[in-house]
C-alpha cells in the first residue's frame, strides 16, 4: 500500500497536489483556480447542492405519507419532543465545536484542532446514540419499519440522515488520525473546513427534519 | 523545454532518457501502477483521455447490445402473432433496450466526449479530480455489467424503463430483474454524480488564462449544462430507486396503493428526474454539432451567446415540465394547464438553437464531410421529433397518444435523430483528434445514409401505427385488428421492421469503417481547418495535452491564430496567415517546464468493485454485503492516504544510474 512507501521527510514538504487546490497548470508558479475557489471546496459545495435534492426527495415522501398510519400508532402517540430537542441541541452544539475546530486550524493550532474535531465527533456520536435509543423506544411501542406508510417514510428519512451523521463522524475521526500522523496533503485548514462544510450541512438538514417531522403537529 | 514528470512511452522520450523508467519492485504488490504500457496502463489510468476512450468503447458495446434487443423486438412485431419472443421475454427486451440505450449508451458516450474534450477545450492538463474520474468510469462499467448479468440470473427487469409502480413490485415482477435494474442504476447514478461534480469543477476552475466563460467552446458549455442537470436530477432518481429497493426487499409499502400509498409518488419522482434526463441525453449532441457546423460551413457559430443561453434555458426549464409525461394520470386541470404551457415554452429555446444552426450554414462554404452530414441529419430529424413533441404539449391530443406507438415514434426521433446522430457526428469529427487517423469518408457516407434511411423507415411508420391506436409494449398484434388500406397496421409494422434491419446494418458499418480505417496514414494536425482550442495540440494529444498552457484571446482561438482579419470599413475578411501545424509548432517551441501529472491508482477500480460486490450482496446475501463494504472501506482509506502524485521512490532509478526521480524525460 502506498502509505508504507512514504518517507516522513517527503510529506513534510508536500508537492503541490494536482488533484487538489491549485487549478490548472500545476507549475512552480502556482496558478490560482479560475474562480478563486479551490477545486475541492467547489466540489464539496456542488456535492452538498445535490444532497439538497436527495433530502428534498426523502422529505417530500415523508410529508406525503406523514399521516398515513391507518389504525397503527402515529406521530402523536410517539414523539417525545423534550428528548428529541435535547439530542437536536447536542447536534447543533457540534456545529459550534466544528467552527472552533476550523478556527483553530486556521490559526495552525494543531492540538486544539484535533481536540475540537474529537469533541465534534463525540457530540455527533451522542446524537446518533439518541437516535438509536429513540428508534428502539418507537419499535417497542409498535412502530416497525413496515408498520405503515408513515413508519416506512419516517425511518427512511431519519435513517438516511443518521447514515450521513455516521459518515461525518468517520470523516472527523479519520481527519483527527491523519492530522496526528501528518498525513494531510496540501492545505490542512482547508481540509478541516471541507469536513466542516459537510458537517454543518448535515446539521442544517436536521433542523429542517426536526421542524417538519417533530414540531409541526400531524 | 518540457520536463514530464511521469513515465511516457513516446519514442522521443525514450530516446532522450536512455530507457524507460519502470515501477520499483521493492514494495511488493502495493507499488503504484505507474506502467505506461500494457493493460495496467489502461485499467489504473487517471488520464482523462484514456478514460474517455474507454467510456466510449464500453458505451459502443452497449449500443450494439441495445440495438440487438431492438432488432428482436422488431422481428417479433414484423408479422401478426409473432412467435420470436414470449410475452415475458418481450417485456424484458423492451425494458432492457431502453435502459441500455439511455443509461449505458447515450449517457456514457456523452460522458466520453465530455471527459476527453472538456480539458482539451479549456486548455487544462487533466480534469480536476483524476482519480474520481477513474471511479466514474469503473462504476459505470460495473453497473452496466451488473444490470446485464440479470439476463443469466433469472431474467431481466420487465417493468419498462420508467418502471411504474405498482407494476414493479414483487407480486407483478417476482424475479430479481427489477432489483438488478434498481441497484445497477444506483451504480451508474454514482458514476454520473461523481462525473458531474468533477467536470463542473474542471470547466469552472481549470480554464486556461484568458478563457472567460463566454470564450468557452460551445461543446464545453453544453456539457457543463448537462453536468448541472445530472447533479440535480440524479439524487431524485436515487431517492426513487432506494424507495423501490426498500419496497421490494424490506417490505415497505411506498408504492402499494392497497396500503394507502399514493400511486403518483413514483411517477413524480421518476419524471422529475426523467425529463431533465431527456436534455441530459440530447444537449451534448447539440454541443457537438455546434462545433461541427461552423467548422464545415467556414463561418463562426451564428449567435454564440444565444446558443449558450438557450442551452442554459433548456436546462432550467427542463426541471419544470416533468408532468407532461403524466397527463393521462388525472393530475387535475390546473396542473395539466401549467405543464402544458411550460412544455410549449421549452420549445422556444430549442427553436432558437435550430435557427442558429441553420443560419450558421446560411451563406457558408459548406463541406459535406460525414461529420457534417450527421450534423445536418440531426437538425432535420430532431426538428421532426420536436414537431411531434409539440403535439404532446397539447394535453387533449396527448391523452389520445399516451402509450401508443406515436410516443415511441416521437422519442426515437428526438433521441436517435437528436442525441445519437450528434454523437456519430462527433465521432467522425474528433476521430483524427483522438486516434490520429481519419475515418474513411466513403464508408462514412454509407454509414450515414443507411442510418438515416433506416431510422426514417423504422420510426416514421410508428406515427401512423400509433395514431391508428396500436399500444406500445404489446408483445403481439393480430391480423383482424390491423385495419385496411393505406393505414393497415400490418404493412407499416413490416416496413418498420425492415427499416430496423437497414438501421442495424448502417450502424454496423461504423464498426466496419473503424476496421478499414485502422491502417490509414497519420491524420494531418488540422484536418478540418477547425476553430477551437482542442486542435492546438498534436493528434492524438500528448499525455500532458499542451506543451504550453495556451493563453486565450478570443472565442474560436485556433481560428484566430490561423487567420487574420484584413477586411476594411467594418467588413470582415479573413486571410490565412499560419497553418495549424505552425500554430502547434509555435506552442511546442515554448513548452512549459515541470509539468506535473497525477499518477495512476488502483483504488478507484477497487472501490467500484466493492460497490459491485455490495450490489450482488443486496440480492443474494448479507454476508456478501459485508465483504463488499470491507472492500469499499479499504479502498476509501487507501485512496485518502495515497498522494495523488506518485513518490520518486516508487520508480526504479533510471538506467543511466542517476537518482530515482519523477523528472523522467526532457523533451
Amino acid at each position: 500500500m502506498s502509505d508504507t512507501t512514504i518517507d516522513p521527510t517527503i510529506t513534510a514538504t508536500p508537492e503541490p497536489d494536482p488533484a487538489h487546490g491549485g487549478g490548472q497548470g500545476h507549475s512552480d508558479v502556482g496558478h490560482q483556480s479560475t474562480t478563486g475557489i479551490s477545486n475541492t471546496k467547489l466540489a464539496m459545495w456542488l456535492f452538498l447542492g445535490s444532497e439538497c435534492l436527495l433530502f428534498g426527495g426523502l422529505i417530500s415522501t415523508y410529508m406525503l405519507y406523514r399521516n398515513r398510519q391507518g389504525d397503527a400508532i402515529g406521530p402523536d402517540q410517539l414523539w417525545d419532543i423534550p428528548f428529541t430537542s435535547a439530542t437536536s441541541f447536542v447536534l447543533l452544539m457540534s456545529s459550534l465545536t466544528m467552527v472552533l475546530a476550523v478556527s483553530a486550524a486556521k490559526r495552525k493550532e494543531e492540538r486544539n484542532t484535533r481536540l475540537w474535531l474529537t469533541v465534534t465527533a463525540l457530540l455527533g456520536g451522542l446524537f446518533l446514540a439518541g437516535q438509536v435509543y429513540e428508534f428502539t423506544v418507537f419499535y417497542r411501542e409498535g412502530l416497525g419499519y413496515t408498520t405503515s406508510l408513515f413508519s416506512s417514510s419516517f425511518y427512511t428519512l431519519t435513517g438516511f440522515h443518521g447514515v450521513h451523521v455516521a459518515v461525518g463522524i468517520i470523516m472527523l475521526m479519520s481527519l483527527v488520525g491523519m492530522l496526528a500522523k501528518g498525513r494531510i496533503v496540501g492545505d490542512k485548514a482547508e481540509t478541516v473546513e471541507m469536513v466542516g462544510l459537510y458537517w454543518h450541512f448535515v446539521d442544517v438538514v436536521w433542523i429542517v427534519i426536526f421542524t417538519l417531522v417533530y414540531l409541526i403537529p400531524a | 523545454m518540457a520536463i514530464i514528470e511521469r513515465p511516457t512511452d513516446t519514442p522521443a522520450l525514450a530516446r532522450v532518457g536512455g530507457g524507460l523508467v519502470t515501477p520499483t519492485t521493492s514494495y511488493g504488490y502495493f507499488r503504484r501502477p505507474v506502467q505506461s504500457t500494457g493493460w495496467r496502463s489502461w485499467a489504473f489510468t487517471v488520464d482523462h483521455k484514456k478514460i474517455g476512450i474507454m467510456y466510449g468503447a464500453v458505451a459502443m458495446i452497449f449500443f450494439f447490445i441495445g440495438g440487438f434487443e431492438a432488432l428482436l423486438i422488431r422481428l417479433q412485431l414484423a408479422q401478426p402473432d409473432g412467435t420470436i419472443l414470449s410475452a415475458d421475454k418481450y417485456n424484458q427486451m423492451f425494458t432492457m433496450h431502453a435502459t441500455t440505450m439511455v443509461f449505458l449508451f447515450v449517457m456514457p458516450m456523452a460522458a466520453a466526449f465530455a471527459n476527453y474534450m472538456i480539458p482539451l477545450q479549456i486548455g487544462a492538463r487533466d480534469v480536476a479530480f483524476p482519480r474520481l474520474n477513474a471511479l466514474s468510469l469503473w462504476t459505470f462499467v460495473f453497473g452496466g455489467i451488473f444490470i446485464n448479468s440479470s439476463w443469466f440470473l433469472g431474467g431481466a427487469a420487465d417493468g419498462g424503463w420508467f418502471m411504474y409502480a405498482p407494476n414493479s413490485s414483487v407480486p407483478f415482477s417476482p424475479t430479481n430483474g427489477v432489483d438488478f435494474w434498481t441497484l445497477g442504476l444506483l451504480m451508474t447514478g454514482v458514476a454520473s454524480q461523481v462525473g458531474a461534480i468533477n467536470l463542473i469543477v474542471t470547466a469552472l476552475n481549470m480554464r486556461a488564462p484568458g478563457m472567460t466563460l463566454m470564450r468557452m467552446p460551445i461543446f464545453t458549455w453544453m456539457a457543463l449544462v448537462v453536468q448541472f442537470l445530472l447533479l440535480f436530477a440524479i439524487p431524485i432518481i436515487t431517492v426513487a430507486l432506494f424507495l423501490l429497493l426498500f419496497q421490494r426487499n424490506f417490505d415497505a409499502t411506498f408504492f402499494s396503493v392497497a396500503d394507502g400509498a399514493d400511486p403518483l409518488l413514483w411517477q413524480h419522482l421518476f419524471w422529475l428526474f426523467g425529463h431533465p434526463e431527456v436534455y441530459i441525453l440530447v444537449l451534448p449532441s447539440f454541443g457537438i454539432i455546434s462545433e461541427v457546423l461552423p467548422t464545415f460551413s467556414r463561418k463562426p457559430l451564428f449567435g454564440y451567446p444565444f446558443v449558450v443561453f438557450s442551452g442554459a434555458a433548456i436546462g432550467l426549464v427542463g426541471f419544470g415540465v416533468w408532468a407532461h409525461h403524466m397527463f393521462a394520470s388525472g393530475l387535475g386541470p390546473i396542473s395539466v394547464a401549467v405543464f402544458s404551457v411550460s412544455t410549449m415554452a421549452i420549445a422556444v429555446p430549442t427553436g432558437v438553437k435550430i435557427i442558429n444552426w441553420t443560419l450558421t450554414m446560411w451563406g457558408g462554404k459548406l463541406w459535406f464531410s460525414t461529420a457534417m452530414l450527421f450534423a445536418i441529419g440531426l437538425i432535420v430529424q430532431f426538428t421532426l421529433g420536436g414537431l411531434s413533441g409539440v403535439t404532446h404539449a397539447v394535453a387533449p391530443s396527448d391523452t389520445q397518444q399516451t402509450d401508443t406507438y406515436y410516443i415511441v415514434a416521437h422519442f426515437h426521433y428526438v433521441i436517435f435523430g437528436g442525441a445519437v446522430l450528434g454523437l456519430f457526428s462527433g465521432m467522425y469529427y474528433w476521430w483524427p483528434k483522438v486516434f490520429g487517423k481519419m475515418l474513411n469518408e466513403t464508408w462514412g457516407r454509407w454509414n450515414f445514409w443507411l442510418m438515416i434511411i433506416g431510422m426514417n423507415l423504422t420510426f416514421g411508420p410508428m406515427h401512423i401505427i400509433g395514431l391508428q391506436g396500436q399500444p406500445r409494449r404489446m408483445y403481439r398484434w393480430t391480423e383482424n385488428r390491423a385495419g385496411e388500406g393505406f393505414f393497415n397496421l400490418g404493412f407499416w409494422n413490416l416496413v418498420s421492421s425492415i427499416g430496423s434491419l437497414i438501421l442495424g446494418i448502417g450502424a454496423l458499418l461504423f464498426l466496419v469503417n473503424i476496421w478499414v480505417s485502422r491502417k490509414n496514414p497519420p491524420a494531418p494536425a488540422d484536418p478540418w481547418d477547425a476553430r477551437s482550442l482542442e486542435w492546438i495540440t498534436t493528434n492524438p494529444p500528448k499525455e500532458h495535452n499542451f506543451d504550453r498552457t495556451p493563453t486565450i484571446h478570443s472565442l474560436d482561438e485556433f481560428f484566430h491564430r490561423k487567420y487574420e482579419d484584413v477586411g476594411e470599413d467594418g467588413q470582415h475578411e479573413y486571410k490565412q496567415v499560419r497553418t495549424g501545424e505552425q500554430v502547434i509548432a509555435e506552442e511546442e517551441a515554448h513548452a512549459d517546464e515541470h509539468i506535473h501529472l497525477p499518477s495512476p491508482s488502483y483504488w478507484p477500480m477497487i472501490l467500484s468493485l466493492g460497490l459491485l460486490v455490495i450490489c450482488y450482496g443486496v440480492i443474494y446475501s448479507f454476508l456478501v454485503i459485508a465483504v463488499g463494504a470491507a472492500i469499499v472501506i479499504l479502498a476509501l482509506f487507501g485512496w485518502a492516504l495515497e498522494p495523488s502524485t506518485a513518490d520518486d521512490s516508487e520508480f526504479d532509478p533510471p538506467s543511466d544510474g542517476g537518482q530515482p526521480s519523477k523528472e523522467l524525460a526532457h523533451v
